[in-house]
């Protein structure tokens, strides 16, 4: 873990009324390391996310890239930045096809100045970076329309279309939900490439299993307040952990 | 089974030629060829000779077509980036008093006002709606549907520009047929370049913030900034319809801002369909003439025209255009049910 975080979010706090979102999390993201989230349903993960990517304006709190104040910004402008998000429910354009999908992060000022000035072909970017998604067993998937696809191949879809921006720091809403063992299993060797060429991933999962595997870090969220944080191991050796999870405290034999 | 009694249906099949991939033409024919061309073709060939051929009265009812043409093509392309908007009129009566305030207090030639009033009237309408693109649907439409219809009682109170009285003998345009050319030119332009803008890269942008902004937001875009582009698009059209306008007429008066500009474009492309343009423009070339025409009939034109449009609007509600470019790619035909 190189010197200065890459992300920091400091005491982030939201509010939905009368509930209580997100109250004073905060942690810190280095360049290359892969970060999981976890917590129950409602504890405030997606919420979390969102304050992250300027979705949804923080009541107090920061959130700083290399040292840099972006709490509240546009979330265009965010992403311009260099952090990109799937979406938990996945946001795609459902009549157009599949390549056509990466267009849209293809056509902003990140992508042109990532490429020199140029924005080159942005078909052949597109179906480059669809090649790398694990399609490879039906080689004309980029090209039909995306409503046609099956749900993996559009969570797929949309994690090459938060790619396509060269992000510098990746967050994952739930990627995995709804995917088959063997597309996990196919998804999982390209987030760790990507990890070790640098780049930060934020994952939020509730296939534990799967995510163990591949972070280095865990924080665990319950009702809006972070309970705890550490190797998967620790984590899973919480008692804290296991009561929000399972709601009362069990004695373990 | 007692065959007495013959089934029949109708067997719908659509035409089986894939002549358009996505960078690849591939013509088989020339059969096929016209196929193609004559839907794209005959139109803009009878429009280009129809200022030839059409003087006078139904000369001026071209002109007027193509002029609410534009407003219905310009109201399409702001449509085509979720923008929904009851206020063309803002557009038209910018251009117009632009065009006519130049030409009056200056004594510019129209060569001069037309183009200048066509870009600053993109530049006010989009500075003027610029603020508001962040609201949404109906909100956005009130606001659009305010404006002209303030800068009309502004305009009425103040007697700015000459008032309720307007400005008159303004320069026309050198000849009939220059108008109509201009008129007919400027709607086929704005046609091809509009179908040309919303099937490129940007176009795609733009029709994607209509479907999921979010989405947008998050490849890195910034949608307000697309949203104020389209604004000074779509309104550099409506002015430069309304500059034409001033011209044509010789004179500048605040209907220029009334609620028929802003609504009979609306009305044009519920009729013809949209999200295609040429549904737009369809539209507003039966609906003008077909007003007109009913002039005849007087007080019950207006009771008509409106039975009318309810009538198709309930009979095609994906419009006309979209009906009829789906039954030009299908065949029917009957088949015995066994």
């Amino acid at each position: 873990m190189n010197g200065e975080p890459l992300l920091q979010v400091r005491d982030l706090r939201k509010r939905f009324g009368g509930v209580q979102a997100v109250f004073d999390v905060g942690f810190e993201l280095r360049r290359g390391e892969f970060l999981g989230v976890i917590g129950p349903n409602g504890s405030g993960k997606t919420t979390l996310v969102n304050l992250i990517t300027g979705f949804v304006k923080p009541d107090a709190g920061q959130v700083l890239l290399k040292g840099r104040n972006i709490t509240g910004k546009m979330p265009y402008t965010i992403a311009g930045f260099g952090i990109a998000r799937t979406f938990q429910m996945v946001r795609l354009f459902y009549n157009l096809p599949a390549y056509k999908n990466l267009i849209i992060p293809l056509c902003s000022s990140r992508f042109k100045k990532l490429r020199g000035g140029r924005y080159g072909e942005r078909d052949d970017v597109a179906i480059e970076l669809l090649d790398d998604m694990g399609f490879e067993r039906d080689s004309l998937v980029p090209y039909k329309v995306a409503g046609s696809l099956p749900h993996g191949y559009l969570k797929r879809l949309d994690l090459a279309r938060a790619l396509a921006l060269r992000p510098e720091v990746l967050i994952l809403d739930e990627l995995f939900s709804g995917m088959s063992m063997s597309e996990v299993a196919s998804t999982l060797p390209l987030l760790e490439k990507f990890n070790q060429e640098g780049l930060a991933i934020m994952m939020i999962e509730h296939r534990l299993k799967e995510l163990f595997r591949v972070v280095d870090r865990v924080m665990v969220l319950n009702f809006g307040i972070k309970i705890t944080e550490g190797s998967p191991a620790e984590v899973m050796a919480s008692e804290e952990v296991k009561k929000a999870y399972l709601g009362i405290q069990v004695e373990l034999e | 089974m007692v065959a007495t009694s013959v089934h029949r249906r109708k067997k719908r099949l659509d035409r089986g030629i894939k002549a358009r991939t996505d960078t690849i033409f591939l013509i088989a024919s020339w059969k096929d060829m016209l196929y193609l061309l004559l839907p794209r073709m005959l139109p803009v060939a009878i429009l280009l000779v129809l200022p030839v051929l059409v003087k006078g009265y139904w000369g001026k009812v071209l002109v007027y077509a193509c002029i609410y043409g534009l407003l219905a093509l310009s109201w399409d392309f702001m449509a085509a980036g979720g923008l929904f908007s009851l206020g063309q009129a803002l557009f038209f009566g910018l251009g117009a008093y632009l065009a006519g305030i130049l030409n009056y207090y200056l004594h510019l030639p129209p060569v001069v006002t037309v183009p200048a009033a066509t870009l600053g009237g993109g530049l006010l309408s989009a500075a003027l709606l610029g603020s508001v693109v962040r609201l949404k649907g109906v909100y956005f439409a009130m606001i659009t549907l305010m404006l002209p219809l303030l800068f009309k009682k502004v305009i009425e109170t103040t007697g700015a520009f000459g008032g309720t009285h307007g400005l008159p003998s303004l320069t026309p345009f050198p000849s009939e047929l220059l108008t109509a050319y201009l008129a007919v030119g400027g709607f086929l332009g704005s046609l091809f370049i509009f179908r040309r803008v919303i099937n490129s890269d940007y176009g795609l942008v733009l029709r994607a913030i209509k479907d999921d902004d979010r989405a947008v937001m998050s490849g890195a875009i910034n949608i307000y900034g697309r949203k104020i582009q389209a604004i000074f698009i779509s309104g550099a059209v409506g002015s430069f319809a309304g500059a034409l306008m001033t011209h044509y007429y010789q004179f500048l008066g605040m209907s220029v801002f009334a609620l028929d500009y802003s609504i009979l474009p609306v009305a044009a492309v519920a009729l013809g369909g949209q999200g295609t343009f040429a549904g737009a423009a369809m539209g507003s070339l039966i609906l003008v003439p077909l007003s007109e025409s009913l002039r005849a009939l007087g007080g019950l034109r207006i009771a008509i025209y409106c039975g009318i449009l309810i009538v198709s609007i309930i009979g095609f509600p994906e419009g006309l255009f979209h009906y009829l470019a789906r039954k030009y790619h299908q065949f029917e035909r009957v088949v015995e049910v066994k």
